[in-house]
């Protein structure tokens, strides 16, 4: 700080001529990334808060409602529904992925043959788009000829409908979700792991703790930067659900598994209620806000040496 | 660098147990047992996370006609007859090219707008630094969805709908790229370039010739989320291209499952026809790809 103030004194008093160039540099560095996401982000979101004020087809001219969108939203029993889908992917697919991640990494952090092969192998479902996922597990999971149920058949195990009825279309949306990303919460914990310094596991070793403790005292705690991280990812990602509720459900059967950002969809391209759809969109910016500022506070609270 | 450590640590670990014979050969024997159960898990692991993959190929493979009763893994009369149809219906080679040159572009440009605008954030002072700063990261936080909406109508405004230049123009600059490369650029002394100030070095040189190849390592993390979003991404190309000729690979397989519902040979012809490119990649580029991965989790 010091050293940059003691910088700029001598050229402050060449003032006109450097300030000059260096504003020109600035525009030269910044304008690149400052025109886009002006034209790209800040003008769409103000004419996105503009729409939600309006009841608009995207044909016609627009009529002004004022607040009546977000009044109509919110007294709606199917907003709230969807809404509780969107929860209800977050709370099966939370724990599966991370307790899963965490048990693979875990895992991989043994003395394993092959280790490299494996990390690799796990991961592979990562780099796959949400649509090859969606459609994978929707064939895996064909009601009449699919895989799992030939093999529950097989078992004499009942054999559910899966996608294709309301109780277990979100179960079969969660399943291929927690497939794909189990390997990437893995990688970023076994990043974690491999940072635990060793010492102090030997160290409470000798003190005669068992591996169990040692996990659950020593290494969890320490693991916390990264497990707190992919978790506020996850939330927000859950919160985002939509190309693979797309693809397998379409929001149905008979909308059970409508999640947010499906119902943002349908309603501009399907219903033409463009206003509304963008009411809902800020509904749901306002509650990826709220879980950022449960990252700012819970990051202080609860993750070791934040 | 984390591999190594762990590596010598369990090369060491054996030493330390050698004391007195007896307790060399019950530890050994403990190990085994353990290490046994650990690579069953392990490779049961694997099989759960590879095996979608090998019944996609099994599937695309099988004669549509006993599709009805499930395939089988060892296929009677294996045929490519689902991967003509596949071609006959959508141009693949044309969407793969345009899944690759969308990536690529999108990639590029997101390096250099990030890199360029890391720096000015890094080293270049101005007055409202603070306030530009806050207003980059504040995008940050906007999701794509809440822009769809608008963002189409403005695609429209423009004429710009159904073209190339509609997918990459709104990722063209991410703040994520920026926040990312201007912490690698933080950390770099500052007497580096104060020392090259005063041997005559301007601002493009000392950018180009010292700061961004001192950023290498955040840059192709940035380079690995850029295409990895880009190659995926489905919303935005599924609300505003139409024409097969721009569509890239999710979307064409997303029209695909359109076309053939019950048809899964053909479905899974173009699921595997869509992994391969990126497969490709991976095998070539995956311990890059892991690890920018993993370095977002430590920050």
């Amino acid at each position: 700080m010091t050293s940059a103030a003691h910088t700029w004194e001598p050229i402050a008093t060449r003032k006109k001529k450097t300030d000059w160039k260096r504003y020109g540099w600035l525009a030269f560095f910044l304008l690149p990334s400052a025109i886009p996401l002006a034209i790209f982000v800040f003008r769409p979101m103000i004419s996105s808060l503009w729409i939600s004020l309006h009841e608009w087809n995207l044909i016609s001219d627009m009529k002004w409602v004022g607040l009546e969108n977000y009044s109509k939203l919110l007294s709606s029993d199917q907003t709230w529904d969807i809404i509780g889908h969107t929860l209800l992917y977050i709370a099966g697919y939370l724990p599966i992925v991370y307790f899963g991640g965490l048990a693979l990494a875990v895992l991989l952090n043994q003395k394993i043959y092959g280790r490299a092969f494996f990390r690799s192998a796990y991961f592979l479902p990562v780099i796959t788009s949400w649509v090859v996922v969606a459609l994978v597990w929707q064939w895996l999971l064909n009601p009449s000829n699919g895989l799992v149920n030939q093999v529950l058949g097989f078992l004499n195990l009942p054999q559910p409908g899966w996608w294709t009825d309301p109780v277990w279309a979100m179960p079969s949306v969660i399943l291929a979700s927690a497939w794909k990303d189990l390997g990437f919460v893995m990688v970023i914990l076994l990043a974690g792991l491999q940072a635990v310094p060793g010492d102090v596991l030997e160290a409470a070793k000798m003190d005669g703790t068992n591996a169990w403790q040692r996990f659950w005292r020593i290494t969890f705690p320490l693991l916390s930067p990264s497990s707190f991280f992919v978790i506020v990812i996850s939330l927000i990602n859950g919160f985002q659900v939509f190309d693979q509720v797309y693809m397998m459900t379409g929001g149905g059967p008979s909308g059970s598994s409508q999640v947010i950002v499906g119902q943002i969809y349908d309603l501009t391209f399907r219903y033409g209620r463009a206003g509304e759809a963008s009411a809902l969109s800020w509904i749901l910016f306002l509650l990826i806000m709220l879980v950022t500022a449960f990252q700012l506070v819970g990051q202080k609270r609860w993750v070791h040496n934040a | 660098m984390p591999d190594s450590t762990v590596l010598t640590q369990s090369t060491r670990a054996p030493q330390a147990h050698s004391s007195s014979k007896a307790d060399k050969v019950t530890s050994s024997r403990r190990l085994s047992g353990r290490s046994l159960v650990l690579h069953a898990l392990v490779v049961l692991g694997a099989i759960m996370m590879l095996f979608p993959f090998l019944w996609t190929v099994v599937t695309s493979i099988t004669p549509s006609g006993t599709l009805a009763s499930g395939p089988s893994l060892l296929v009677k009369d294996p045929t490519l007859d689902a991967y003509r149809k596949l071609f006959d219906s959508l141009p693949v080679g044309r969407i793969i090219a345009n899944s690759l040159f969308i990536a690529i572009a999108t990639t590029v440009l997101q390096l250099l707008t990030s890199s360029m605008a890391a720096y000015a954030f890094s080293r270049i002072a101005f007055r409202g630094k603070n306030v530009v700063f806050a207003l980059y990261l504040a995008t940050m936080m906007i999701p794509m969805q809440v822009l769809v909406v608008p963002l189409f109508i403005q695609m429209t405004e423009f004429k710009l709908n159904d073209t190339y230049l509609s997918l990459i123009a709104p990722t063209i600059a991410a703040a994520f790229g920026i926040f990312l490369v201007k912490q690698a650029m933080d950390s770099i002394p500052r007497d580096l370039d104060e020392a090259a100030t005063l041997d005559g070095a301007g601002h493009l040189r000392i950018f180009s010739t010292m700061i961004l190849p001192l950023t290498k390592a955040s840059l192709a993390t940035l380079a690995v989320f850029a295409f990895m979003g880009s190659w995926n991404s489905f919303l935005w190309p599924l609300v505003v291209i139409r024409s097969p000729e721009f569509m890239t690979l999710p979307l064409g397989l997303a029209t695909l499952k359109g076309q053939y519902t019950t048809e899964w040979d053909v479905v899974m012809a173009g699921s595997v026809m869509s992994i391969i490119p990126i497969a490709v990649i991976y095998l070539f580029a995956q311990k890059h790809i892991i690890e920018g991965m993993s370095h977002t989790g430590l920050k």
